[in-house]
């Protein structure tokens, strides 16, 4: 497996695509950075941006190396290789690859801002491994996506929707329904919905860092235990961590299933 | 501990040579054994030297204008007895005690220090530990308390006193003391012309200060941290508040300051730091918000109620989860000339000037006020896309709630 | 060598492979031959791994490969498409599958046989397609095997790279190789296979040399064998 994963990863390291990841980052960085002029508002603005496209680009980017790898993928199947080794160490060299690019093209031009010398590096670190979380989760649903679908064009639609709905519908219903059933209590049922969805787990994780003085002014002793206390952050990592391997498991298993 | 004995010492020569009474020892090899036998011993404006050692007293009453002077630390320990310096005299100064083990009771507001109907006392140097009320002035005009440390243990709000209290107190001066785990820090009510200046007051159960039916008062470099809510303004007329830092008031409601039924009164050059709400404002009229720092905090004003006349100008709102939520459509108040870091206009003629307004409230936080559960949807790209619409065509929102002329740097 | 035994696969509603039974023993080249869709590429990648079969087992080397892959180390493939990883290079490739293998592998010779040193050093996405198929045979030739299953090799060839092929298996089967081999092209087949064998509708039609064909289908001419026996099914 860690054979496939190093030349999965020396493969992207080398595509076209790594760099156009890498250098989208870069720029990024630096377009925040330039136009608020200051670390911590720039923390801000890139949160909204890791957690709307960081997903994006991790769906797209798996669906679009599973496809374009197929024959190289039937290739490695023939060999002496064990399945399961080939499929995780193609996802692990996209995921990683993905990550790599997300951490440097990010990471460069806030170092180069003086990010060490400023108080919101630790917001920044978990921007960024929230980032590698939603990267290892959103690649690993795509491959799932693409393992089960043959025809390209419906596997990226569904992995486009996957998106969209994560992103947006669902906090949409999510929305609807708290505001239908305001007269119940509704701390838990709104904590547990935002663990089902990556995207809202990993926003409520980089809330508990940005926003704990909003998020305290809530009444309800769940909310409050939640926010409160460490209580909240060791939850949603281990939640985030179970995200990152269900998918992964469930590829292991789909892939010792399907017919190439 | 902090005040090095040569400071003392120059104090005492200080206060020996202005006052022209006698000077009388005190201390447990001394003819004068206990701080009570010194008062009745003394004619008035003598100075009572209290040398290092602990006095066990309560319910000593001070009726005469005398200097009490600790020297070292003379420790006073009422051992929960009851109330332990009792000021019914003008021209009093206590300086330089450790007073501790005041009484709890919940019929009687015992207190470490109280001056009752008074003038001309002073209160400084004093540290309190382990006590109910702390120094409690009540009726007493023309007086300075400064610096003071008052250390207080309180956890609940029903079995706890407050730090410094003024009751039907007029012209007082309250500086450089340092107020903490009590239940209000500093508590005014009924009290006028008191200037309360340069003093911290953190961890508190309820308030860091507290002011209730009290006019023309000015506060200012003060620091409130901590505590359950910041302060509370309530009822009072021409405060003015400048120069504070309001950190870290965390929880329900919780709030660095409120303003409840206050007129006429000056906000200026204040910090607000992560406090889950910064101002929280009802039934305020004509109040100038100038100057002012609004930094991570969770609602940086909160607008409730009817409020008419205010202005805002030149504020810094900085990375607030929601910058003003207000709880009607109608609004009355002047936002212009503050810098917003939410603000994403632009700025063509370069005059440092946005050319689009800045609206400061949020459809979320109408959602917010409604179902607050909702504040787990806070920056997802669905309430971000529902704030847009808004903000494009508001429906909810005041219209006329606008900054037309935010700034592009931040106010200095 | 291989035994394919009651073996089933269906692929949505196409049954592809319907209880299919077959044998192959000792060493030779075996054409597998049939109609488009008649299950070549689906019995091929049954027997290596690629496809899990619905039902029935496969053996190599008296082993059931279900869920097993070390088998494979025995086994060399020519996939039907020969596309590989763009990003790498010729000698890359070559160099990555010997260290995916663990194998020694001679591809010196083969290079030269196939005149590929002037692309060793390029890209595999600038390649055009016959050359690419220069590689894949390099590949699948470069191992020592015992078991070689090569899915239409002369896919893009030009005629002296066919030649070179030709030799390449008749090496290879003096050395007692096993070589199971689908073509479309008869006269290929017809020139090297010892044996062949017919597929249809997921049954081995027919299995032995080409004269048992020609002597079963009354023709002369192996094309025309063949056809006939695509005929007769329809009778």
């Amino acid at each position: 497996m860690i054979k496939i994963l190093k030349y999965s990863f020396y493969d992207l390291m080398r595509s076209r695509w790594s760099y156009v990841y890498f250098i989208f980052y870069l720029l990024l960085g630096f377009v925040l950075l330039f136009l608020n002029n200051e670390i911590s508002k720039a923390v801000i603005t890139l949160m909204n941006v890791i957690i709307v496209l960081v997903p994006l680009i991790g769906t797209i980017f798996g669906v679009m190396y599973f496809y374009n790898s197929r024959e190289f993928t039937e290739l490695l199947l023939a060999q002496p290789i064990k399945r399961t080794s080939i499929f995780l160490g193609q996802f692990l060299g996209v995921a990683s690859s993905l990550t790599l690019s997300l951490v440097l093209g990010l990471g460069i031009p806030f170092m180069m801002y003086g990010l060490f010398r400023s108080n919101a590096i630790w917001d920044f670190s978990l921007l960024l491994v929230t980032g590698a979380f939603l990267t290892f989760i959103f690649t690993a649903l795509a491959f799932n996506i693409a393992l089960s679908n043959e025809n390209k064009i419906k596997g990226f639609g569904y992995a486009v929707l996957l998106w969209l709905f994560l992103a947006v519908i669902y906090d949409g219903f999510f929305l609807m329904s708290l505001i239908l059933l305001e007269e119940y209590p509704l701390d838990t049922f709104s904590l547990v919905a935002s663990m089902l969805n990556p995207i809202d787990l990993s926003r409520t994780l980089i809330l508990l860092k940005l926003d704990i003085s909003a998020l305290l002014g809530y009444t309800g002793a769940v909310f409050k235990k939640f926010f409160g206390t460490d209580y909240g952050l060791s939850i949603s990592i281990v939640i985030l961590f179970l995200w990152t391997i269900l998918p992964i498991l469930s590829l292991k298993f789909k892939a010792s299933k399907k017919d190439f | 501990m902090q005040f090095s004995y040569s400071l003392l010492f120059f104090l005492f020569l200080f206060c020996g040579g202005s006052v022209y009474g006698n000077t009388i020892e005190i201390c447990e090899s001394c003819p004068v054994r206990s701080i009570k036998e010194g008062i009745s011993q003394a004619s008035g404006y003598d100075t009572l030297l209290i040398k290092k050692g602990t006095y066990k007293e309560f319910n000593i009453v001070v009726d005469k204008p005398l200097t009490i002077l600790g020297k070292g630390y003379p420790v006073v320990d009422g051992e929960d007895q009851g109330e332990i310096i009792t000021i019914i005299s003008d021209n009093v100064t206590v300086d330089g005690l450790f007073i501790i083990n005041v009484g709890t009771s919940y019929t009687k507001d015992y207190a470490a220090i109280r001056v009752i109907k008074s003038k001309n006392f002073k209160i400084q140097n004093v540290v309190l530990e382990k006590l109910f009320f702390g120094i409690y002035l009540e009726k007493a005009t023309d007086g300075i308390v400064y610096h003071n440390k008052i250390i207080g243990d309180a956890v609940e709000e029903f079995n706890s006193g407050n730090g410094i209290q003024l009751w039907y107190c007029k012209n007082i001066k309250v500086e450089r003391n340092h107020v903490q785990r009590v239940r209000d820090g500093i508590y005014l009510e009924f009290s006028d012309e008191v200037i309360i200046k340069n003093n911290v007051s953190i961890d508190n159960v309820r308030y860091g200060l507290h002011f209730m039916f009290s006019n023309n008062d000015a506060y200012e470099g003060n620091t409130f941290e901590n505590n359950g809510a910041g302060v509370a303004v309530m009822f009072s007329k021409n405060i003015r508040m400048s120069d504070n830092v309001f950190r870290k008031n965390w929880g329900t409601a919780s709030f660095g300051l409120l303003l409840k039924e206050i007129n006429d009164a000056e906000i200026s050059g204040n910090i607000f730091e992560e406090n889950t709400i910064g101002i929280s404002i009802e039934g305020s009229n004509r109040i100038k918000y100038e100057k002012n720092s609004f930094t991570n905090n969770g609602w940086a004003l909160k607008v409730r109620g009817a409020c008419y006349g205010n202005s805002f100008v030149g504020n810094n709102f900085l990375y607030n989860s929601f910058d003003v939520s207000y709880n009607s459509k109608l609004n009355d108040n002047v936002f212009t000339g503050n810098y917003w870091s939410d603000y994403t206009g632009y700025d063509l003629d370069k005059n440092g000037v946005g050319d689009v307004p800045y609206r400061p409230v949020k459809l979320f936080s109408y959602i917010v006020n409604r179902t607050p559960e909702t504040i787990i949807l806070l920056r997802s790209l669905f309430m971000d896309i529902i704030d847009f619409s808004e903000k494009v065509s508001p429906v909810f929102t005041p219209d006329n709630l606008m900054d037309g002329a935010p700034l592009m740097k931040k106010v200095q | 060598m291989i035994q394919v035994k009651n073996v089933y696969k269906k692929f949505g509603k196409n049954q592809v492979l319907s209880g299919l039974d077959l044998s192959i023993n000792g060493g030779g080249i075996f054409a597998v031959l049939g109609p488009n869709g008649s299950g070549k590429t689906t019995l091929i990648k049954s027997i290596l791994g690629m496809v899990i079969p619905d039902k029935g087992d496969i053996l190599v080397q008296e082993n059931l490969i279900k869920n097993k892959w070390k088998y494979r180390k025995d086994i060399n493939y020519l996939p039907q498409i020969a596309n590989f990883p763009g990003n790498l290079k010729v000698k890359e490739l070559m160099a990555m599958i010997m260290d995916l293998r663990q194998k020694p592998g001679d591809g010196k010779n083969l290079i030269e046989r196939f005149s590929l040193e002037p692309h060793l050093h390029k890209k595999l996405a600038t390649l055009s397609g016959g050359t690419k198929q220069k590689v894949n045979i390099v590949l699948a030739f470069m191992f020592d095997s015992q078991l070689l299953v090569l899915d239409e090799p002369t896919t893009g060839l030009d005629p002296n790279a066919l030649i070179q092929l030709k030799e390449l298996l008749r090496k290879e089967k003096e050395q007692g190789k096993t070589i199971l081999i689908t073509s479309h092209i008869l006269q290929f087949v017809e020139e090297m296979a010892d044996e062949v064998i017919y597929l249809l509708e997921g049954k081995i039609y027919f299995k032995g040399s080409i004269a048992d064909l020609k002597k079963k289908t009354n023709q002369d001419n192996f094309e025309h064998a063949i056809a006939a026996i695509a005929s007769q099914t329809h009778d």
